[in-house]
C-alpha cells in the first residue's frame, strides 16, 4: 500500500452529491483481470463524448469538453473536492485504483460511503470528511485558478497558500496505517495464533458453519 | 447494561479480538466469490506466497459477467464471444482450481447470481458472517446473517486470514408497522424506505428490519429487502430469526441435519434483538399506506408512487437537491409533472440478486399470463440454474414465452450490463434491479427500477403501469 504523509496539490471541484463508483469506473472496465490500466477511464461516460470499453485507447477517444477535469486549470490535480456520500454504490475497489492511477492522493467531501471509505483505505488514498461548511468555503475558493492545498496527515489539517487551513479528524488506526503504508494482511497475521484459537473454538459451537 | 441488539450478538460471537493497531478483528465464516472481484486477490496472494487460511469457506461461482442467451451459453465457458468476459470467467476457474475452492461453474446447475446460489444451498446460514466482493452481499442478512459487501483488498484479506479488520457500526431499526396491500411487495417497501432516509441514510449503520410487514414477508421478501439496504447506504441489513427462516433453511445441500440442525436452530431462534436493546437511530413506517413505487431519477432515493407524476425540482427548497434532480430529468429524459404511468418503455428486465428468485417469477408471470408483451424486449432472467429448472417444472417459462418475453440463462444480466445484455443510449426500460445511476445498464441508458409485478405489468402495457389495475 502507498503510504500518505504529506501532499501538496492542485485542488479540483466535482461539484455532484452522491458520485457513485458506477460513475467513477464503467462497468465495462471491471472485465480486467489487473489492478492498474483505470486511470485513463475514470470518470469514462462524464469525461468522454464517445463511449469507452476496454482496449480503446485514449487518442481514439474524444474528450468531453465540458467535463470539469478536462479543462486545462485543472491539469495535473490531484486533490479532489466532493459533494455529499462520495462513491457510494458498488464495492469495486476498481474505483480507488482508478482515481489513484489518475493522479489523485487526497479525496475531501461531507461524506462518504462506507465501503468506499474501506477500500480507500486499503490502498492510501486520503479521504477527508470536513463539515458541510467548510466543504463549502472550499468550493468557493477552488474557484480561484491555481488553488492548492498542503495536506498534513501527521498534523491533521490542510492548509491553503494564504494560510487558511481545515483542521480534520481521522481515526488514530487509518491515520497510522497510511502514515506507514503497512500491510494490512501482515498486521493480521501477525495475531494468527488467537485466529486459530478463536476458529476451534467456534468449530466447537457451531459445526454447521464449517463443511467436512 | 442495556440489552443487545441482533448485530450486537452476531459481532460478539465472531470478534477474535484487536489487531495491534487497534482494529478489530472479525472472523469470517463464509467467503462467497466472483470472477470480477476476485481476480486481483488471488493475484495478491500468489505474489505474497500466501495460501487462502479455510479453504472450505469459500464458494464461487462466475455471475457478472456470463452469457444469458442459450446457445451461446450451452458453449461453455470457451464459448463466450467477449473475448475479455472470457478471460475473466477463466480465471475464476483457474483460480478455483489452484487453490482447490469449489466452485458452480457456468453450466453447473448450481451456478447464478452468488446472492440467489448462498441461500439456496444453505451456505449461508442464521448467525454466519458472510462477506463477497459484491455490495449487495446484504442480501443474506434476510438470514440473521451479519452479511456484508468488501472490496478486492479485503477479499485478498479474507482468503489469507479468514477475518476482515473492522470498525463496529451504529445500530439502526427500521420497523415497518402495518401489512403491504395486495400488488405492493417487499421491493415496494425498501423502494419506500430509500426515498424516506436517502441513499446516505444509513451510512455507518447496519440496518435491522423489524414489525409486523417484516414478519409477514417470505425469505424471498426479506432477501430483496436485505438485498437494497446498502442502496440506503447501511454496512448490512439484519432480520431476525423466525419460523420462516427456519423453514426455509431446512433441508438445503449445506444445511446441518439431525442434532446438528438441533443445536443449530435452538441457537438461531436467539438471534433476534433483546427487548431492551438500543438502536443508535431508529425509522418507522406503515406498510399499509405504501403504493407500488417507481423510480424517475437517477439515484434509488428519488422516488415516486406509480400514480403520481413525474417532480418538479423547482418545488425543493435545498439548491443542491434541487440541481440533482435536474440533472436526472435531464439524463432520463423527463418533464417535470408527466404521469408516470404516461412513460413508454422500451424494455423490460425481470431479474437481479434483488427480483429473481422463484417467488419473484411467480408473481411477474401470474401478470403475464394470457397477455402480451408490448414494449420491443423484455426478458426474463432467474437468479440461478436451480431457479430455472423450478420456474420450467411449474410451467412459468411457457407462461413467460407465450406473453412474449425471452426466458434466458442464469446471470446478473441487465442489472449491470456487464455482458451483452444492456440499454442502448436512449433507451428507457422498467427494470426490479437494483440501481437507477447513470449508464447502469448501459451508456446512455435510462432505468426505472420497479418490482416484478410492476415490471411484468409494465411490459404487457408498454408504458410503466400500476399492477393493481392489470392484475385480474
Amino acid at each position: 500500500m502507498e503510504s500518505f504523509d504529506i501532499h501538496r496539490g492542485l485542488v479540483a471541484p466535482m461539484d455532484r452529491a452522491n458520485v457513485d463508483t458506477d460513475q467513477i469506473i464503467p462497468k465495462q472496465f471491471l472485465k480486467s483481470i489487473r489492478r492498474t490500466g483505470f486511470g485513463d477511464n475514470l470518470f469514462d461516460a462524464w469525461r468522454y463524448l464517445d463511449e469507452g470499453d476496454i482496449g480503446k485507447t485514449q487518442n481514439e477517444r474524444q474528450l468531453n469538453p465540458d467535463f470539469v477535469l478536462n479543462a486545462a486549470r485543472y491539469q495535473g490535480a490531484s486533490v479532489l473536492l466532493a459533494r455529499d456520500n462520495f462513491g457510494c454504490g458498488s464495492s469495486r475497489e476498481h474505483a480507488v485504483w482508478a482515481l489513484m492511477e489518475y493522479g489523485f492522493r487526497c479525496v475531501i467531501a461531507p461524506s462518504f460511503a462506507d465501503i468506499f471509505f474501506t477500500n480507500s483505505a486499503n490502498n492510501g488514498l486520503l479521504l477527508i470528511v470536513l463539515d458541510p461548511g467548510a466543504v463549502d468555503s472550499l468550493f468557493e475558493r477552488v474557484a480561484s485558478p491555481g488553488f492548492e492545498l498542503t495536506v498534513d496527515l501527521r498534523s491533521q489539517r490542510a492548509t491553503a497558500d494564504d494560510g487558511t487551513s481545515w483542521p480534520f479528524d481521522i481515526d488514530a488506526e487509518r491515520k497510522q496505517r497510511l502514515l506507514s503504508g503497512l500491510d494490512d494482511i501482515g498486521l493480521t497475521l501477525a495475531c494468527a495464533p488467537a485466529i486459530r484459537e478463536f476458529e476451534a473454538q467456534r468449530r466447537q459451537r457451531a459445526p454447521w458453519v464449517f463443511r467436512p | 447494561m442495556g440489552g443487545r441488539t441482533l448485530y450486537d450478538k452476531i459481532w460478539e460471537a465472531h470478534l477474535v479480538g484487536e489487531r495491534a493497531d487497534g482494529m478489530s478483528l472479525m472472523y469470517v465464516d463464509r467467503h462467497l466469490l466472483h470472477e470480477v472481484t476476485s481476480p486481483q486477490a488471488f493475484e495478491g496472494l500468489r505474489l505474497a506466497g500466501r495460501a487462502p487460511w479455510r479453504v472450505d469457506a469459500n464458494l464461487a461461482t462466475p455471475d457478472h459477467n456470463v452469457p444469458t442467451v442459450r446457445d451461446e451459453r450451452a458453449a461453455g465457458v470457451d464459448g463466450i464471444a467477449d473475448e475479455v468476459a472470457r478471460i475473466q470467467v477463466q480465471t475464476l476457474d483457474a483460480n478455483c482450481r489452484d487453490f482447490g475452492i469449489e466452485e458452480f461453474a457456468i453450466n453447473d446447475v448450481r451456478q447464478g447470481i452468488v446472492h440467489v446460489i448462498g441461500p439456496e444451498q444453505g451456505a449461508t446460514l442464521p448467525g454466519m458472517t458472510i462477506v463477497c466482493g459484491d455490495s449487495h452481499t446484504s442480501t443474506h442478512g434476510a438470514f440473521a446473517a451479519l452479511a456484508q459487501g468488501i472490496g478486492t483488498s479485503e477479499v485478498e484479506h479474507v482468503l489469507a486470514t479468514q477475518c476482515l479488520a473492522q470498525r463496529k457500526s451504529g445500530n439502526m431499526r427500521i420497523v415497518v408497522d402495518g401489512a403491504l396491500r395486495p400488488g405492493v411487495h417487499a421491493k415496494d417497501l425498501i423502494l419506500a424506505v430509500i426515498r424516506r432516509i436517502g441513499t446516505a441514510g444509513a451510512t455507518g449503520h447496519v440496518i435491522e428490519f423489524t414489525g409486523p410487514a417484516i414478519a409477514e414477508l417470505s425469505m424471498e421478501g426479506r432477501m430483496t429487502v436485505c438485498n437494497m439496504a446498502i442502496e440506503a447506504g447501511g454496512r448490512a441489513g439484519l432480520v431476525a430469526v423466525d419460523d420462516t427462516t427456519l423453514d426455509y433453511v431446512a433441508g438445503r445441500p449445506l444445511s446441518p441435519s439431525g442434532d446438528d440442525w438441533m443445536a443449530a436452530a435452538a441457537y438461531w431462534e436467539t438471534l433476534r434483538s433483546d427487548p431492551d436493546a438500543v438502536f443508535d437511530r431508529e425509522v418507522r413506517i406503515d406498510a399499509g399506506t405504501l403504493s407500488p413505487q417507481v423510480s424517475w431519477g437517477t439515484s434509488p432515493e428519488l422516488v415516486v408512487d406509480i400514480d403520481e407524476g413525474v417532480p418538479d425540482p423547482g418545488a425543493l427548497d435545498d439548491p443542491i437537491k434541487a440541481e440533482v434532480a435536474s440533472r436526472a430529468l435531464r439524463y432520463m429524459g423527463l418533464e417535470p409533472g408527466t404521469p408516470m404511468t404516461q412513460i413508454a418503455l422500451d424494455k423490460v428486465f425481470i431479474g437481479s440478486c434483488t427480483n429473481a428468485r422463484i417467488e419473484d417469477l411467480r408473481i411477474a408471470a401470474g401478470i403475464a399470463e394470457g397477455r402480451r408483451v408490448r414494449v420491443p424486449q423484455a426478458m426474463v432472467v432467474p437468479g440461478s440454474g436451480l431457479v430455472k429448472r423450478q420456474a420450467e417444472e411449474e410451467g412459468l417459462d411457457q407462461v413467460f414465452i407465450d406473453a412474449g418475453f425471452e426466458w434466458r440463462e442464469p446471470g446478473c444480466s441487465m442489472c449491470l450490463a456487464m455482458n451483452a445484455d444492456r440499454l442502448y443510449p436512449g433507451e428507457r426500460c422498467a427494470s426490479t434491479s437494483n440501481r437507477n445511476f447513470e449508464g447502469r445498464q448501459g451508456h446512455g441508458g435510462r432505468t426505472h427500477l420497479v418490482s416484478p409485478a410492476t415490471a411484468a405489468a409494465s411490459a404487457v402495457a408498454g408504458y410503466l403501469a400500476d399492477p393493481r389495475e392489470i392484475a385480474a
